[in-house]
């Protein structure tokens, strides 16, 4: 018996021990981020700011959403959708809550781009999102062998056979549809409508398979690609571009002739997420303009810090200058908030094109 | 009969794993399966139907990349056993037995790493601007580099080394069994060495072959990572189907829908597997 009441002891105190231990960690920050949104240098200078450690998971919009929508809205403290996705999602599956601008430097945010995202994730009269940073996606270009690609019709163009890239995603759709002198954004409210385009859309890029030589799923794995000239025509984000173009002048980015599409990914923070003020505490740090510079320095992308663009490096400056002169900014088209069940129609005819021979 | 005192410890320890399977396998799967069963109408409620499971079979694109998948995985698991065969016997007879041991490790090392990084090993060796390439073009045998990623005798390759392990183990245990002097009678007799192969080899071997077949065409059939990134453009595995529809789509029910087709469909391929050579699941998996 006193044998059987030591191993009890034994067996329950080992419980004890072990669960405990999660009690004594110090506080953390989960951030359910995109590649390259939270730079290590930046991560340490807050870690030692705030002695806070920030737990990074990297993700996209997609698996965002399907991870949240999972646990209801835990898990994560803050998560970095962009601001086109999340109106729909917020309303049919709550994943986050509102945010609190008493508790946002907001000086630090450039007016514009505050005030569009808070109308564009606006629901039930609470915005859910503050903007970060914001770029496009449009095509990288090797001059060298591609010099005459201009609009994404090229990627389907018979000339670069076996040396195009681009993604199976719903922005290869949409910017496929621009191309061919269609407004997908018109028809968003019109699913008939919208679904008629997809399906011409989607035939045209089963036409065009033979034409791609991969598409690509993950950024690095592109850019090497570029970089050993095996891909002479992608479409992809801006930095990817230009980061290329540092090391090879041949390569850069092209802001397409129907135009680049503009996207804007912010700061939203999960309905269950646990440790709030820290959340709160890292949007604060990232929008400081010195740590915006440094981010933006890094990843090439513009922040919605406001003065922020003064304190990057020259080259930086020059990457808009190069690739958007006035005209193009001026044709950027920006994503309205997508609604509910586009998603399902894309996703079938992505599945269709993949599918095809 | 256990001891009263035997079985609350057993009961104890059993405990965390019950609660665990029950709690993380089995509640998720009854979820999904009801889900499975659930559409959203037009008014955004959540209604029964068998529609999920009516698309599969009315959606051509859908069986269609279910039996490609299958077939593949049929077509990777026999060539996994024509490379494993020669592999296990050759470690099992022919070697001398001081050496088994480190050749065994040799098929394992590769396991040691994940599979992702496996996958962009033989990606850095088959791309066009890799070590293959540069090698035969140095060597003169190629004048352009060719593109070897992308295609499905790639992805098939990327599949059968992924899957070898699972194949040569299990045969590696069956052939240990086998009495060396019946293959030396066979030859007394004047037996040659394919009626060796099919008379005594195979049938003494059927066991392992088919408990090794049943891991590779289960692990091929689930896989996502090699078809995805190994074959390229038109490699659409059902898996990324599954996928699909859960992360692009958003839509969870048709999603659960496929992954219950899946379990139901490869559970049917292998019990007709299991039915052509004539084995029971009792005696293969023991």
């Amino acid at each position: 018996m006193i044998k059987r009441k030591l191993f009890v002891l034994c067996v329950v105190s080992a419980f004890v021990l072990v669960f405990s231990g999660g009690l004594y960690a110090a506080e953390t920050l989960s951030l359910l981020t995109w590649k390259g949104y939270a730079p290590k240098n930046l991560v340490e200078k807050f870690e030692k700011e705030t002695g806070i450690t920030v737990k990074v998971t990297y993700s996209n919009n997609e698996e965002m959403i399907a991870k949240l929508r999972a646990t209801r809205g835990a898990g994560f403290d803050l998560a970095q959708p962009s601001q086109d996705r999340i109106s729909s999602v917020q309303e049919k599956y709550q994943i986050y809550q509102p945010i609190d601008m008493s508790k946002i430097n907001a000086a630090q945010i450039i007016p514009s781009m505050l005030k569009a995202v808070q109308l564009n994730t606006m629901v039930n009269v609470k915005s859910h999102a503050v903007p970060f940073c914001w770029g496009t996606s449009g095509l990288i270009v090797n001059r060298k062998f591609a010099a005459d690609a201009k609009d994404y019709s090229d990627l389907l163009n018979e000339a670069y056979k076996g040396r195009v890239s681009y993604r199976l995603k719903r922005p290869t759709l949409i910017a496929i549809a621009f191309a061919m002198g269609d407004d997908p954004f018109a028809k968003y409210s019109d699913v008939n409508a919208y679904q008629a385009l997809m399906e011409k859309v989607g035939q045209a890029l089963i036409d065009g398979k033979p034409i791609v030589k991969n598409y690509w799923t993950n950024g690095d794995a592109l850019l090497q690609s570029m970089r050993s000239e095996e891909v002479y025509l992608a479409m992809a984000w801006d930095n990817g571009g230009w980061k290329l173009h540092v090391e090879n002048s041949d390569i850069d980015f092209l802001a397409p002739k129907s135009g680049a599409l503009g996207w804007i990914d912010t700061f939203a923070i999960p309905a269950k997420a646990k440790n709030i003020d820290a959340a709160y505490k890292w949007i604060n740090f990232m929008l400081k303009p010195e740590n915006a510079a440094q981010f933006t320095n890094m990843e090439k992308y513009g922040t919605a810090s406001r003065g922020s663009i003064e304190l990057t490096n020259v080259d930086i400056r020059g990457n808009f200058q190069r690739s958007f002169p006035q005209a193009a900014v001026d044709n950027i088209k920006w994503y309205p908030p997508v609604p509910a069940k586009l998603e399902e129609i894309e996703g079938k005819i992505l599945d269709k094109v993949k599918a095809a021979k | 009969m256990l001891k009263g005192q035997k079985r609350w410890g057993l009961f104890f320890f059993l405990a965390p794993v019950v609660l665990w399977l029950f709690v993380m396998i089995v509640l998720p799967h009854i979820d999904l399966l009801i889900m499975s069963f659930r559409i959203e109408n037009d008014e955004g409620q959540q209604i029964w139907s068998l529609k999920n499971y009516l698309n599969f079979f009315e959606e051509p694109i859908y069986w269609l990349t279910f039996a490609r998948t299958a077939i593949y995985s049929i077509l990777v698991t026999f060539l996994t056993f024509v490379i494993a065969l020669p592999v296990a016997f050759y470690i099992t007879k022919v070697v001398k037995p001081k050496y088994q041991g480190f050749l065994l490790v040799l098929l394992l090392l590769p396991f040691w790493v994940s599979e992702l990084v496996r996958v962009y090993g033989w990606m850095i060796l088959l791309r066009e601007s890799g070590v293959i390439n540069h090698f035969l073009l140095k060597a003169g045998l190629l004048k352009q580099p060719i593109e070897m990623l992308y295609r499905d005798s790639t992805m098939i390759l990327g599949l059968v080394y992924t899957s070898m392990l699972f194949m040569v183990v299990p045969i590696i245990s069956v052939l240990d069994s086998l009495d060396n002097s019946l293959i030396e009678a066979a030859y007394d007799l004047g037996a040659n060495m394919w009626t060796i192969l099919f008379k005594i080899i195979i049938p003494h071997a059927t066991p392992g072959i088919v408990s090794g077949s049943i891991v590779v065409f289960m692990l091929t059939l689930g896989n996502y990572l090699t078809p995805n990134l190994m074959g390229g453009k038109n490699s659409l595995w059902f898996t990324e189907q599954i996928y699909n529809q859960f992360i692009a789509s958003f839509n969870w029910n048709q999603g659960s829908a496929f992954g219950f087709l899946l379990l139901v469909l490869s559970s049917i391929v292998v019990w007709l597997g299991l039915k052509l050579t004539r084995q029971n699941l009792k005696k293969v998996v023991q």
